[in-house]
Parts: structure tokens; sequence; C-alpha cells
């Protein structure tokens, strides 16, 4: 073995040596093979709670109705009661901290997202009540007519 | 409400600056993976190729190549050096590369290819160090007398290159020449295998209709090693080419040796070209076995691979590829009388059709929607109007052509691997 | 010289034997490895299924919509972690599909890709919201070549946005189209089923927007769990099975024309 002909294996190893020093320092101690095993498992063990400190924004109407118990009263008894009160009052996230307001979207846009009528006979959208929106009253804000809360008084 | 950077279409979606969407695709669907995933395999591939031709000298005794080898295997290292560097310019986190040999996943084929390629690299390396250890003892010892900071320096680097073996006698000469033919013989495999895997890279992906097919690794080896000798043979005879050119112009003919004149060896390139027909000939039959195949057993995905293969990529594979590629270099080596300047015009077709294989393996897969419903079509940006469209664009592709070169020229003036002075070893 | 080189063919032999059998228990050990090990004694009591009512989606886009704002994938920008794709058969067997910006404004038109339909003409048409189907052999897990991308013991696949080096590898692997590159963190992007709201008791953005319950999350392991007693009762699909990632998001309804 005192042959020079194992120089460069030398100089590999301590490549390598290097490398696995390296990889000490730089890669987190926490990573390794979790629940699912080395092909489906293989992770930083800590971004699992990353993930589960994301920020959470739509808080539902459960969260809504703690303040504004009258508003949620009247949604519920409405044909509306299937929709959540964020979906158009945008996600609550630390209302009313952060942001102090909310900002409703009256938009026809909004509206028409359901309620313009498409001719579809095996879908649940060809069964929902709809108008043409280039036909009926263009330009107008629906909530002119038709109160949200309230769909089926008029 | 919701964080300002939320809003604004001015941001940047990857791919959507080069793609262009037909009929329906899924939202999510864009051109990813651009020229530099061409160009990836592609140098892969002339590494691969530059390897087994100089290994035909080293370990299969094909002395016609003697010359070629020597100069093939520091090309290869040039080459090799620059070959993952696409991947590079790809990366959205280039910084993060090294993850790559820290956390390997080995599940994953560009993992395992980090691998393959250090050893690979450390293989190639070797070989160098044993074909050149004696002129490196040379050097330290003829640099000693001369003076200058220049020379100093380059006597440190070369000391530092000979590890401290400073034995070139006779016995310690014959170690080197038979741990070059180990290697050399080492390495043939290796190549293949670090072709082969990037053919897997693409072969393995399931979700894609094109690339899947246990031939791909295959077809990338034999199209690697084809580029390699072509690329190997015009390097060759540019430069012997040119050398003749210098002498005649700067010489009087009578100072002129026999070598100078001559140029490039017409025995050497009909030699090598042989090997280019014959590999030539696997690469060919296997795609069009891919190709017979996909047609007869007609999946799925035939109808949409019809639409790509024959109608909107049809002048790139047909005409590019497999036309000016493939048929006229054959037709070029194969009629009688091979000349130079004949060798030279094949030899830039074949590395043009290579090239084109990979094009139209890399964009060609992603020109339809995974949605079998719809097309994608490439742009690919010329003037570079960002850090984006340069690296994924014409010129940040034509630096990765020209780097192997510059490299080379560095190299060359450390490691010469040009001089083919007669009686030299 | 003839002598020396015998003795180091020798040597050389010897070295391979010895390693071949220095080898194998070497492997052996690599296969008790620790982890997998545990992985077989935990046994995880929850897996996350999502369920997809196509004939309830009336293509509202607010799941979409919801997603985004959520998950801080920016609005305007057309890749999206979930969406909505309109499928419009027509009676001569034609069928149009779309997808514009991926339903989050809705289908408020009639025309499918600027093509006028005729209403008489339509045989059936339909909404099919995508997102990404927690496979249980997750081919884009698989190609991660560093370990960024994973799935977690209730089977879910998350993205570590620190560690992915943005190969795009994962995007290609995906069959469904549902990973992306995030515009603003430049790394490789999908649905995390709303890991942060599912992980609290909460359900994701897309099924508290959905107004109709087109779309509803469950344990498949918990066998009282709604979702749970549907994919277990009712006739189901999933997508693209023909690749074995074993999809675990559930559809009612599914078309044969849905891509």
């Amino acid at each position: 073995m005192k042959s020079h002909v194992w120089r460069p294996l030398w100089v590999l190893l301590g490549v390598i040596a290097l490398a696995l020093v390296a990889r000490h320092f730089v890669v987190p101690s926490d990573f390794g093979v979790g629940e699912r095993g080395f092909m489906y498992g293989f992770h930083r063990k800590s971004n699992e709670d990353d993930w589960k400190a994301f920020k959470v924004k739509y808080l539902t109407k459960e969260y809504c109705k703690e303040c504004h118990e009258d508003k949620y009263e009247s949604n519920m008894a409405s044909k509306h009661n299937l929709i959540e009160c964020e979906n158009c009052h945008g996600p609550a996230i630390d209302h009313p901290d952060n942001p102090a307001k909310l900002v409703i979207d009256k938009s026809r846009a909004l509206c028409i997202r359901c309620h313009a009528k498409l001719p579809y006979p095996t879908s649940h959208r060809g069964e929902i009540k709809g108008i043409n929106p280039d036909e009926h009253n263009p330009g107008e804000e629906c909530s002119m007519c038709h109160d949200p809360h309230k769909p089926d008084m008029e | 409400m919701i964080p300002e950077a939320a809003h604004g279409a001015e941001l940047a979606i990857h791919g959507a600056e080069w793609t262009i969407k037909e009929l329906f695709t899924y939202p999510n669907e864009y051109i990813y993976w651009t020229i530099q995933i061409v160009m990836y395999p592609y140098l892969t591939g002339l590494v691969a190729g530059a390897f087994v031709l100089s290994s035909l000298y080293h370990v299969f005794g094909q002395h016609e190549l003697k010359n070629i080898a020597k100069f093939a295997l520091v090309f290869s290292f040039a080459l090799l050096i620059v070959a993952p560097m696409p991947l590079l310019f790809h990366l959205q986190q280039p910084q993060r590369n090294f993850e790559v040999m820290l956390t390997p996943h080995f599940t994953s084929a560009i993992a395992a290819f980090g691998m393959v390629y250090s050893f690979y690299m450390a293989i190639v390396a070797s070989e160098i160090w044993f074909v050149y250890r004696k002129f490196f003892v040379e050097q330290t010892i003829a640099l000693k007398t001369k003076e200058g900071i220049g020379n100093t320096l380059l006597r440190y680097l070369y000391n530092i290159l000979t590890l401290g073996a400073y034995d070139v006698s006779e016995e310690a000469l014959h170690k080197d020449e038979r741990a070059v033919k180990l290697l050399a013989g080492l390495g043939i495999p290796v190549a293949c295998f670090l072709h082969g895997y990037a053919g897997f890279i693409f072969g393995s992906v399931k979700a894609n209709a094109l690339w899947m097919t246990p031939l791909m690794p295959v077809i990338f080896i034999m199209s690697a090693i084809v580029s390699g000798i072509a690329l190997c043979m015009l390097t060759d005879i540019v430069i012997m080419e040119w050398k003749k050119f210098r002498v005649k112009t700067s010489k009087k003919p009578w100072e002129m040796t026999a070598e100078e004149i001559g140029g490039a060896e017409i025995h050497i390139i009909k030699k090598t070209s042989t090997y280019l027909l014959g590999f030539l000939i696997a690469a060919i039959t296997l795609e069009l076995i891919d190709l017979i195949f996909r047609g007869y057993t007609a999946m799925k995905s035939w109808d949409i691979l019809r639409t790509v293969i024959y109608e909107k990529d049809f002048n790139k594979i047909f005409i590019m590829q497999y036309g000016m590629g493939n048929v006229v270099p054959f037709i070029l080596l194969l009629l009688p009388g091979l000349t130079v300047r004949r060798a030279a015009v094949a030899a830039v077709l074949v590395l043009f059709g290579v090239f084109m294989m990979r094009w139209n393996v890399v964009i060609g897969g992603q020109a339809f929607s995974l949605t079998f419903a719809g097309f994608m079509h490439y742009h690919l940006p010329i003037i570079p109007h960002n850090a984006e469209t340069f690296k994924e664009g014409l010129f940040g592709a034509l630096f990765m052509g020209v780097l192997p070169f510059v490299l080379f020229w560095i190299f060359n003036k450390i490691v010469p691997c040009l001089k083919f002075k007669q009686g030299e070893e | 010289m003839t002598n020396m080189k015998l003795t180091r063919r020798d040597f050389i032999m010897t070295a391979v034997k010895g390693a071949a059998v220095a080898a194998l228990p070497l492997s052996a050990f690599k296969i008790l490895s620790p982890s997998e090990a545990k992985a077989a004694i935990k046994e995880a009591n929850v897996r996350w299924g999502f369920l997809v009512d196509t004939h309830k989606c009336v293509g509202c886009g607010f799941c979409v919509k919801a997603c985004k704002n959520e998950n801080e994938v920016p609005y305007d920008v057309p890749v999206t972690r979930t969406w909505v794709e309109r499928y419009v058969v027509l009676k001569d067997g034609k069928t149009l599909i779309d997808t514009p910006h991926g339903g989050r404004e809705g289908f408020t038109e009639q025309k499918v890709q600027e093509k006028d339909v005729d209403p008489k003409n339509i045989a059936k048409a339909f909404f099919v919201p995508k997102l990404c189907n927690q496979c249980e052999n997750p081919p884009c897990v698989q190609v991660c070549p560093v370990g960024a991308t994973y799935q977690t013991g209730n089977g879910v696949v998350l993205v570590d946005r620190t560690w992915c080096i943005g190969c795009g590898y994962c995007i290609m692997a995906c069959p469904y189209g549902a990973r992306f590159f995030h515009p603003i963190h430049k790394v490789a992007e999908k649905c995390t089923f709303c890991y942060h709201r599912i992980t609290k008791g909460m359900k994701t953005a897309c099924v508290d927007a959905c107004p109709f319950g087109a779309r509803k999350i469950g344990n498949l392991k918990d066998p009282n769990d709604p979702v749970t007693k549907i994919v277990m009762t009712e006739r189901i699909g999933i997508l693209k099975d023909a690749f074995g990632t074993k999809p675990q998001v559930f559809y009612l309804g599914l078309d044969d024309n849905v891509r």
C-alpha cells in the first residue's frame, strides 16, 4: 500500500471526509427518515411544524357569530345560509385588530359567480336561479335591488 | 387584508415568459425545463463519448487513436466540469445546489446522478494524473532553474500536482501505465452509467408520455458516444489544420517537419469515423424501435404524441434530427474516398443531430399537455431582458457551449495534450 | 516482474472477495434501518383524504379564491394550488374543456375557450375541482433529489421551502399538474390540504368556502368520518389510476372525459 499509485485515492478520501464534516455542520440535526420511510419520508422533521404554524386567515361563520350574532342569524335564516360570511366580506385574519374593517365585495362579478345562468342540464349550476349578466341591468350593483342577506325577499 | 405581494400581475411566473399554451392545459403547466436541460444531457453525452474514445486506445489498444486519446481525455475533463453547470443555471435556488451531495435522496435519479458524477470525476482526474505524473515531475525539476514569479508559481502548481510522488523510475512509470489502463477500463462502464443515468432522469418520469420508455437510457448512451466521438474528431481536425496553417504562414518550407505539413491524419479520421458509424447505427435503430412501438401499440397517449411527432415537431425531428443529423453524415462518411474536409462536415452535422435529439426529447416532451388535450410551444428567449431570460435563453446556452473550450484552453497550458511530436511518449 | 504481477493479482482478488463478504452483513444491516422499524410499530391513526362531488359543483370558484388568499399564492398569477375545470360535452360527441384563470373568478360566460356554444347542443356539462391528490405513492416525492418534499405520517405531501433547490423535477413527475413554482418564494409549491388548518381541527379553506358541499375533507382511517363512509359505500372514482400513484382525492360523478 506504500506505492504512489494510491495517492489519488487519498485525495479522494480527503474530499469525502471534508464533505462529511460540512454535512455535519450544514444539515439540520432533525433531518432524517420519517414515518413514510426513505422514499417518501426523507425530510427535515421541524418543517412539519413550520407548516402547522402557517397563519390561518379564513375563520368561518362561527368566528363572526361571536360578535355579529344578529347578522349571523339573519344569514342563517336565508337561502344564502350555505355561504360563508368571508366569501363576500373577505378573510377575517385578526379582525377586529387587523384588519379593523373588512372590505366587502359587493361587485356584480361576485354574485354572477353563481347567478350567471349557465344552461347545464346535468350540473347543479343549471338549477340555480340565474340571469344573463349582459342583459339583466348591466353595470348596476346587484345589492341595489337584492339584499344578499335576505335574497328571497327581493 | 392580504399581503401586498399577493397582488400584482407583474410577478414573474417561471416558464410563463417562453411558454405559449394552446387548447386545454392545466393552469400550472408551463415549459419548466428549457434549453439548459437540453444542454445538460448534451454535455454529459459529449463527456461520456470523449472518454470512451480515449479508452479505446488505453484499454483496447487501438493505436491509431493514440494521439487523439490524450486530447480526448483532457477534453472530457473540461466538459465534465461544465456538464452540471446548465443544471445550476436552471435551478430556482442555485445557491442550494450542494444539498444534492449533503442530503441525497437516492430514489431520485438526480441525486444518484450527483454521486455517479463525482465518482466519475475522480476517475477522470486520477487517470489524467497518472498520464501526466511524469510530466509534472519533469516540470517541477525543469522550472527550478528558471527565474520569474510566473515560473515559480507554475513550479508550485506542478509540485502540488505531483502529490509528492517524484518517483519516475521505469518501474514506477510502469505502475502508472497499469493504473491508467485500469482506470480507463473502469471509466467506460461508469461513463455509460453516468449518461445512462441522464437518460434515466427522463425515462423514469411516468407522468410524461414521451419520455417514459425503458429504452431512454440506452438511447442516451448511444447518442452520447456518437456525439463525443464526433466532437473529438472535429476538434482534432480543427486543431491540426490550424497548426498546419500557422506553420505554413510562419516558417520557411525547409524548416517544416513532415508532421507539421500533414495536418490532420486521414487514417486516424477514418478509424474514428468507423466507430462513429457503428454507434450511429445503434442509436438510430433504438430510436426507430421506440417510435415504431409507440405507433404500433397506440396507447392512450399516442393520439397526442402523433400530433406532436408528425405535425408540430415534424421539421425538428425528421428533417433536422434524422435527416440532417443522421442520414446526411451517414452517407458522407460511407462514400468512398473520405477526405478530412468531408469528415469535418459530417462531424458537425452529427453534433447538430444529437443536439436536436436532446431538444426533441426535452422540449418535445413538454410540447403537449398532461391533459392530452392541449399543447405548449417553447419560444427560446434570444435577447435577454432579465437574468431568467439570459440563463434559460440562447446566450445562456451559448455560454455553456463555449465554456468547455475555454476550460480546455486553460488545461492545455498546464497539461499539454496537443503536442504530438515524434518520439514523445 | 512476473512474480510481482501474480502477487498483486492475488491481492486484488483477495480484496474483491473480502469486500464482497464484508458487504453482505452491511446490506443486511441497512434493511433493518431503525426508522423503518419505527414506522412499522407506530401506526398513525390519521390519513387525510378528500372527496369531491362533481354533481354539486357549480363553478363559482370561491374555493380557488379562498385558497389563494389563505395560502398566500398571489391572486393575479395564473398558477394555483386548486382550480376548477369546466367540461361541456356536445351532442355530436365533441368535448370542450376550459379553466379560465383556474376558475378563480368563477364561470360566468357560456363561451368555452372563446367559442360560442348552443345550449340546445349540450348533452352534458359539469365542473370538476382539482387539487393535489396527496397520493399514497407520490411520484413527486420519489424524485426529489434533496429530501425537500415529503409525505407526513398522516399522508399529506409538503414542501420544505428552506431546502428546495428548485430543480422542477417534482413538477415534471406529477401527472396531475398540481405543482408549480411559487412566484415569490421561488420554490416548488403545492396544495398542503391546508395543513395549518386541518391540524388545528379546522377544515381546509376551499372546503369552508364551498357553499354547496362539493368539497369535503376527512380522516380515512376513521370509519365514522362522513368522507370515509361515502368512500366506503358509494361508487367513487380517482384520477389517472393507471399511473399507480394511488390518489387520496376521491370523486363522485367522475366522467370519462375528465382529464
